[in-house]
């Protein structure tokens, strides 16, 4: 829609104030990079990246400067008579960055541009971006289904489930503070336990386990969410007498330790620093009882979806 | 192991039979115009290369080759855009009655070559009668016919191509600026290349080797090769045509060979 291939059903389009809501992607200054990088196969490195500035009637000594520039930018002066075809995947995306940054364009848009790279690749690739994005100044706008990228490489997010916008904010306003469990699930992962709120700080989840909440009236009667993050619950050994808790499942990540936890018929995630080697925790298996306690205030309660 | 070893080897046989089978005409062809007698026999009773110039000296032969590949060369520089308009209109336009439309540009293929040309025939016949001049036995009528038999080709393998092409470019190609029809000829154009030289090459072969459709709408003088080689055999039997076949499929294979250098066809048909 921001690059005018398709028409938007209401509402307006304004890139650097002006109206484009009906101008065609040619009169636009976008510059994009596709998910699967639509570099034109027949055309060398070069000629893909000095496409674009041929179309803006770039003279040829200028042209020739730019895009070397560019790609020299990306890392790529050296393969710039190859074609697309014989490149791998990291270096097809980085000629697509090339082609898209080279005409300097008023916003520059990225679909996925992570999702065909290989994990260890997506994050050199991430801080590139990022990096570029920061250096230029450039307004940019990224697609992306990976929480992690978003986190990491925005200054604002928005969240959309199936074409609406369910929250705008820093990616600390959306973890700490999410609209609905939507984006509560969607940044992070969370908790999301569903029931009714009870009295003043209490909340009854539907397996029957009465949890402690934020205290306030909530904003809706009958059904609700409390999201509770996995971090912010405490997991101790049992005094004697205790143990509503159980512990179903552990799963060791190294420098954090995931716990699934059976609270009076509600499953819990929680996930801790791995404790010390010697700690009564470490020995911990399925079928112990353990205590988990958290802040309250942490509980927050979210409008049922 | 051996149960494993069997069954590749009777893997391998299967292949083998089937290239075989497909090979054996040609094989055979080929074998035989080097033969020495008159009536194929075997063995051989000797090597020889006396049938070669024996076609070469037989002027039908060489005239029809010039006319078939005029003809072949002619019908695929028609056929081949049209084809290929007809394939973007297919796979791009929103025009209504795409099946039906598709149906008949292949039609064609479906029609007995030798009903093909009579209905032309027939309609030649009638046209010149309206037009007052020759259609039937001129090189504009052959090649108006046979531009029928490219058509359907050209259609299929472009739109085979089209329907491959990987819309994103072109949609980048708008986004750096680029107007609908600077895409089409610096982007989806150069995309289509392999298709539309695919069309090329077998749109040539089909016209060069046409020989039902061609019968009735050459005339004394104007002959195709195949014709050509059909009105010898009517009257001798010798391994002249095996000759006159090699040289033939020589020349095809080369052609093949020499498109696949620039377009892998393996990726297209």
């Amino acid at each position: 829609m921001v690059a005018g291939f398709i028409p938007p059903s209401a509402g307006h389009v304004r890139i650097a104030g002006q109206d484009v809501t009906r101008r065609p992607p040619y009169a636009r200054d976008t510059g994009m990079v596709f998910q699967s990088y639509a570099l034109f196969p027949h055309m060398s490195v070069a000629q893909n990246v000095a496409f674009g500035l041929e179309m803006r009637k770039v003279g040829r000594g200028e042209r020739e400067t730019r895009v070397v520039e560019a790609l020299r930018m990306v890392r790529l002066d050296h393969l710039a008579d190859r074609l697309p075809g014989q490149l791998s995947g990291g270096q097809q995306q980085r000629v697509a960055l090339a082609r898209a940054l080279v005409v300097n364009p008023a916003v520059f848009l990225l679909d996925e541009p992570l999702s065909n790279l290989d994990a260890k690749l997506r994050g050199e690739v991430r801080m590139e971006i990022r990096g570029l994005q920061q250096r230029l100044g450039l307004t940019t706008l990224i697609v992306t289904h990976d929480q992690e990228e978003a986190l990491t490489m925005a200054d604002r997010l928005v969240v959309m489930e199936r074409g609406r916008v369910r929250q705008v904010g820093t990616a600390e306003e959306l973890y700490e503070s999410p609209r609905d469990p939507f984006v509560a699930g969607f940044v992070g992962r969370c908790n999301l336990i569903e029931g009714q709120p009870e009295g003043e700080a209490g909340f009854r989840a539907r397996g029957g386990a009465l949890l402690p909440r934020a205290a306030g009236t909530p904003s809706a009667r009958g059904e609700m969410v409390l999201a509770l993050r996995p971090e912010r619950i405490t997991l101790a050994a049992p005094s004697p007498g205790e143990g509503a808790a159980r512990l179903e499942a552990i799963t060791y990540l190294g420098a954090q330790t995931e716990y699934v936890v059976d609270y009076a018929g509600t499953s819990l995630v929680v996930i801790r620093a791995t404790p010390p080697e010697g700690d009564p925790l470490r020995r911990l298996a399925p079928g112990d009882a353990v205590a988990l306690t958290w802040d309250a205030a942490a509980a927050r309660l979210l409008p049922a979806q | 192991m051996d149960a494993a070893l069997l069954r590749r080897a009777l893997y391998r046989g299967s292949i083998a039979f089937a290239f075989l089978l497909m090979l054996a005409p040609v094989l055979t062809v080929v074998t035989i115009s080097f033969f020495r007698q008159e009536i194929v026999s075997f063995p051989p009773e000797a090597l020889t290369l006396r049938w070669y110039v024996n076609a070469w000296s037989q002027q039908e032969f060489a005239r029809g080759f010039i006319t078939s590949l005029e003809v072949a060369a002619l019908a695929t520089l028609i056929g081949v855009p049209l084809g290929t308009a007809a394939a973007l209109a297919l796979q791009r336009s929103g025009i209504r009655g795409k099946e039906a439309l598709n149906a008949l540009l292949l039609g064609p293929l479906a029609v007995p070559g030798v009903v093909a040309g009579t209905a032309l025939y027939m309609f030649y016949l009638r046209a010149e009668f309206w037009l007052d001049r020759d259609i039937t036995a001129t090189l504009e009528g052959l090649v108006a016919a046979h531009v029928l038999l490219t058509i359907p080709w050209s259609v299929r393998l472009v739109s085979a191509s089209l329907a491959g092409l990987d819309r994103s470019a072109e949609e980048a190609a708008a986004n750096l600026g680029a107007r609908p029809l600077t895409v089409f000829w610096r982007v989806t154009l150069p995309m289509m290349r392999p298709g539309i030289v695919a069309a090329a090459l077998f749109s040539f072969i089909q016209s060069f080797e046409n020989l039902e459709l061609t019968l009735l709408l050459v005339g004394p003088g104007r002959t195709t090769l195949p014709v050509a080689m059909l009105s010898y055999l009517e009257f001798r039997m010798d391994p002249t045509l095996s000759a006159v076949a090699t040289v033939q499929i020589v020349l095809v294979a080369a052609l093949m060979l020499l498109t696949d250098r620039f377009v892998k066809l393996s990726r297209v048909v």
